[in-house]
């Protein structure tokens, strides 16, 4: 099969631009990513795009240019970025282009995601009654997490810590001031034990990745970057996901460790080999746990790597180098692919002061959302 | 096989003693349980009273106010206890707890079934919850 790899990227500043659509923001994402690498709308052979909530991705042929390009709308929730580029890296791979699109967009309104319960199996009493909360699953899973594993209400804290001092550095991070930890530590409790300064909030953003084949990226002269695995998976028996009526007596497994494992397979490496990592962090417990769903330390290791700083930029393993949710928000459709993207600038060293130092090689990301989907990459140069 | 899949059993039944129940699936082949028993789920599943009792497996406080929809309690917002209640040797479910203090829940308390008065307000009409099992002095 053909390599396949990340030739342009572009990003829409992520936070709240008033007056300017998701689409738009979208548009504007794949208009930076062409500019990456020199090429015209009219090079791009095929197109994957979605939005949870902001309308059709191939609207924007519009404003784009009427090339009759094929275009396909993708929406799978949170892993509705990671599942549009599994589409376009399989298409490559496959031969039958050279030249596609990924792109996803999102504009969310304020508070809280309010999600129908007929939309996604589920009863209408569960909705009405109060349950139907994504910040209250995240909350029970970190408390009998921390329980389990002994992890302390400060690790919670050194989270985000981290992501806000990080996101001062990322031109296209949402909250980009430094918040201290004692700040983080007394800020108000939402679902406990997670307190305000712990949770991402929906937002706003586009991100544009234009793929290659290895051929074709070298016969244009644009910096390649090789997408080593794009993997997408659902929920297996016995998990405990968001949006659980009820949950299985023996938990085993997860969306997430189905997606890394095989992740880990197709490319041939694993955690040990990784320089950095963008992983889903809806809020910072949900970045703890998912440290160890993705086999990047054992349950319960999450403690002491954070006393000592493993995940900071200067540490073992970078982790959420521009921010990662907490500090960029979600725009549910552009999120995966702005992981993506961060991997992408680090890997190119074009990461300015957040720069992961000595020369990262390899980079993992990983999305997660409702009800039980989790989407993976491995990067490499 | 079950194919008819439509209409959502009850998931909270009163029992002819004058107590309730929650009902659940059960699918005797794999041993797994499931709540609610939706019309999808019947095709696996059949349906089963699930326990009163279990232990509190773990637990939040929702402190801001649902969106409506689907949210349908009053406007007048007050803060309260989620749990996953852990039936032995069947399932865990969402619930919410009352008769209890934020302060005093753990995991591993014991807890059972009740129901309290449904938050949309329609006359008569409940909802389930669990509180705490009390240890009565002898």
């Amino acid at each position: 099969m053909t390599d396949v790899g990340i030739i342009g990227v572009g990003i829409h500043p992520f936070g709240r631009t008033e007056g300017r659509s998701g689409i738009d923001m979208g548009i504007y994402a794949v208009r930076e990513a062409l500019s990456d690498c020199n090429l015209n709308w009219e090079d791009v052979q095929f197109a994957y795009g979605g939005s949870d909530a902001s309308g059709n991705a191939d609207t924007m042929v519009k404003q784009l240019g009427l090339s009759g390009v094929q275009f396909v709308n993708v929406k799978n929730g949170c892993a509705t970025g990671g599942s549009a580029l599994y589409a376009v890296a399989s298409t490559i791979k496959a031969g039958e282009y050279d030249i596609g699109l990924a792109v996803g967009f999102d504009k969310h309104p304020r508070g809280a995601f309010n999600p129908l319960p007929e939309e996604w199996g589920l009863p209408d009493w569960y909705g009405a009654q109060g349950y139907m909360l994504t910040t209250q699953f995240f909350a029970m899973k970190i408390k009998r997490y921390m329980h389990d594993f002994n992890i302390s209400d400060l690790s919670l804290g050194r989270i985000s810590e981290k992501s806000f001092a990080n996101a001062e550095h990322a031109e296209h991070a949402w909250r980009r001031s430094p918040v201290s930890l004692e700040e983080i530590m007394e800020s108000p409790m939402v679902n406990d034990p997670l307190r305000k300064y712990m949770f991402c909030s929906p937002a706003e953003g586009g991100v544009a990745l234009i793929l290659a084949s290895e051929k074709k990226a070298r016969e244009i002269g644009a910096p390649f970057v090789k997408l080593d695995a794009a993997i997408m998976r659902t929920r297996p028996q016995g998990s405990f996901e968001v949006f659980a009526t009820s949950v299985d007596n023996d938990i085993d497994g997860s969306a997430t460790r189905l997606a890394s494992q095989a992740a880990f397979e197709l490319a041939g490496i694993g955690p040990e080999d990784f320089d950095l990592a963008q992983i889903q962090d809806t809020d910072s417990g949900t970045e703890i746990i998912h440290m160890a769903e993705n086999g990047l330390c054992a349950d319960g290791e999450q403690e002491q790597w954070l006393a000592e700083g493993k995940t900071l930029l200067n540490g073992k393993l970078p982790i959420n180098t521009d921010g990662g949710c907490i500090a960029c928000g979600e725009p549910i459709g552009a999120s995966g692919l702005r992981q993506v993207y961060e991997n992408v600038v680090q890997l190119r060293g074009q990461a300015g002061a957040r720069q992961v130092q000595n020369d990262p090689r390899v980079a993992y990301s990983h999305v997660y959302g409702a009800p039980g989907v989790s989407a993976v990459t491995i990067l490499r140069k | 096989m079950n194919q008819d899949l439509t209409g959502e059993l009850p998931h909270l039944v009163l029992s002819e003693d004058g107590s309730y129940y929650l009902q659940g699936g059960h699918n005797e082949a794999s041993g797994k349980y499931v709540f609610p028993l939706m019309g999808g789920d019947k095709e696996f599943f059949q349906p089963v009273p699930l326990k009163r009792e279990g232990t509190i497996w773990s637990f939040t406080v929702q402190r801001f106010r649902p969106k409506t929809p689907p949210y349908a309690g009053p406007d007048d917002f007050v803060p309260y206890l989620v749990a996953y209640v852990d039936l032995p040797g069947q399932l865990k479910v969402e619930a919410r707890l009352v008769d209890i203090e934020e302060d005093d829940v753990e995991i591993g308390l014991p807890v059972e079934l009740t129901v309290i008065p449904d938050i949309t307000g329609e006359p008569g009409s409940v909802m389930h919850a669990f509180r705490p099992i009390e240890t009565r002095a002898a």
